[in-house]
């Protein structure tokens, strides 16, 4: 007979104290919690459901910062036309996770903290610089996306502290981002690499600021700063593209499993990170 | 453990029952409630024979616990049809043979409603995607998704 319980605070400080005790779990969309908990990977004392918090779900705009709630689903971010001309590539990234199903209920809050060093919108969110506010037993705080997985299947989330919302900056003029993977189809697969590229551009049309991040090629998904340094300056020739796939392939510390083997991983990370920068930097012009 | 009472809307009609925390909303539905139309196929969202709509969304009920159900509306299969009158949908998946045994149906079905709820006129490829978290080891897809096409156009008929 399972022990488990259920709860579904309605405010932020009951959700951090029924998050505080120990073997209690946050849910949000569950698409990753669920499965584990029924193959018995997992067994939890109490499930936190999140998503009756007041605010926790939905999209707002502030001072040309988007923030969007914890608990908002795949699906809903994908409708916000807003959201979607400025952050496509985070859109896209969140909407590549799983069904239409999965999408109904999936959030990119969950997908980050169940930790997968394969997670679809890690990348982009970290490409956006996006931020992640924090509730806890010490009161709120602000980490970057970058700093919450410490290693598969860990965050650096203290007990009783769960993401309460994710903000994505203000976007300067000339600007957008684009989310890659490869998956051996086009449907319902782990990426075996993953590549996420966010940028500005001059009125010249040179790339003025670059951010690249890099999933499924390493225990974390990397903020790889040498990748996004070498599109700095440029139009996106050949000449800083192949330095971008060089720093991409060397940031990479991949493992070999069935999706793919070292080199090959290493590889593709090197050319879905020019695709994604290519992909960006059209619809950065397209802007224009 | 005691159990939770969850008070829900079940194809329209208000419902109440006891679940576990653990139960998932298809335990509740096959088990419970005896709607057995709704499918466990893998039980790990990968197959799309449990779907259902929750307040308007499309969600597969293996991966949502009952206890989640509070309040909400939830829309089966067992609602689908009218008043002894099928639905367009259940309609010409009959005509077009869109199905064999039968198992992923229920949930092809309920799939196929949430997109024409909200695209009443989807391309194919549209469907396709829409669709791919539903398997079917029988009927290799194309009559489903000619079968969801004609529904779709015969729906825009009654609507004009
Ligand atoms: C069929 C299927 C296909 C999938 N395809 C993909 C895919 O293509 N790409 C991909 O990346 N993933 C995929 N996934 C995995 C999963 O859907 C995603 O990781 C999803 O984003 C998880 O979000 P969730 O809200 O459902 O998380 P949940 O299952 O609710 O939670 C996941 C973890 O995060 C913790 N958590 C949840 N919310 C918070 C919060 N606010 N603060 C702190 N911790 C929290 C939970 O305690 C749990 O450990 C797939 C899953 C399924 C079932
Ligand atoms: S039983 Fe729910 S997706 Fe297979
Ligand atoms: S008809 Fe048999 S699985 Fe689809």
């Amino acid at each position: 007979m399972s022990q488990l319980q259920y709860l579904a605070p309605s405010t932020i400080d009951d959700a951090v104290l029924a998050l505080a005790a120990s073997g209690a779990r946050a849910l949000s969309g569950g698409t990753d919690l669920l499965v584990q908990l029924r193959a018995g990977r997992m067994a939890p004392g109490a499930i936190v459901d999140l998503k009756r918090i007041e605010g926790i779900s939905g999209i707002r705009q502030e001072g040309g910062a988007f923030i969007i709630g914890a608990a908002t689903s795949g699906a809903v971010i994908g409708e916000h036309a807003a959201l979607c001309r400025a952050w496509p590539g985070v859109v896209e990234a969140v909407n590549l996770i799983g069904s239409t199903q999965v999408q109904g209920r999936a959030t990119m809050a969950g997908n980050l903290c169940n930790a997968s060093p394969a997670a679809d919108s890690v990348p982009a969110l970290i490409a956006a610089r996006a931020v992640c506010i924090i509730a806890g037993p010490g009161g709120r705080r602000e980490a970057p996306v970058e700093d919450i997985v410490t290693a598969p299947g860990r965050t650096s989330l203290a007990q009783g502290e769960f993401i309460v919302a994710f903000r994505l900056p203000p976007r300067p003029a000339r600007s957008s981002d684009a989310y890659l993977r490869l998956i051996p189809r086009t449907e319902m697969d782990i990426a075996v690499a993953g590549a996420g590229v966010s940028l500005t551009l001059d009125a010249e049309g040179r790339v003025s600021e670059a951010y690249v991040a890099l999933g499924a090629v390493a225990p974390t998904a990397l903020l790889v700063a040498d990748a996004g340094a070498a599109l700095v300056g440029g139009r996106l020739d050949e000449d800083s593209l192949s330095r971008l796939d060089a720093a991409a392939r060397a940031a990479c510390r991949p493992i070999s499993d069935k999706r793919g083997t070292i080199e090959y991983r290493t590889k593709i990370a090197g050319v879905l990170a020019r695709r994604a920068a290519q992909a960006a930097y059209q619809r950065a012009s397209d802007q224009a | 453990m005691s159990k939770l009472h969850v008070s829900t809307v079940v194809n329209g009609d208000p419902v109440e029952f006891l679940a576990d925390p653990a139960m998932t909303l298809l335990d509740v539905l096959r088990d419970e409630l005896n709607l057995t139309g709704s499918k466990e196929g893998c039980g790990s969202g990968d197959c799309g024979a449990c779907s259902v709509i929750v307040d308007d969304r499309l969600v597969c009920s293996c991966l949502m616990l009952a206890a989640e159900a509070e309040g909400r509306r939830v829309a089966t299969i067992e609602g689908l049809a009218q008043g002894g009158q099928l639905h367009p949908l259940q309609q010409k998946f009959l005509e077009h043979a869109a199905l064999q045994c039968g198992f992923c149906t229920p949930g092809l079905l309920m799939a196929s409603k949430a997109l024409l709820d909200v695209n009443p006129d989807p391309t194919e490829t549209e469907v396709r995607y829409w669709l791919a978290g539903n398997l079917c080891r029988c009927t290799g897809y194309d009559k489903v998704v000619r079968a969801v096409m004609d529904a779709a156009a015969e729906l825009r008929q009654e609507r004009v």
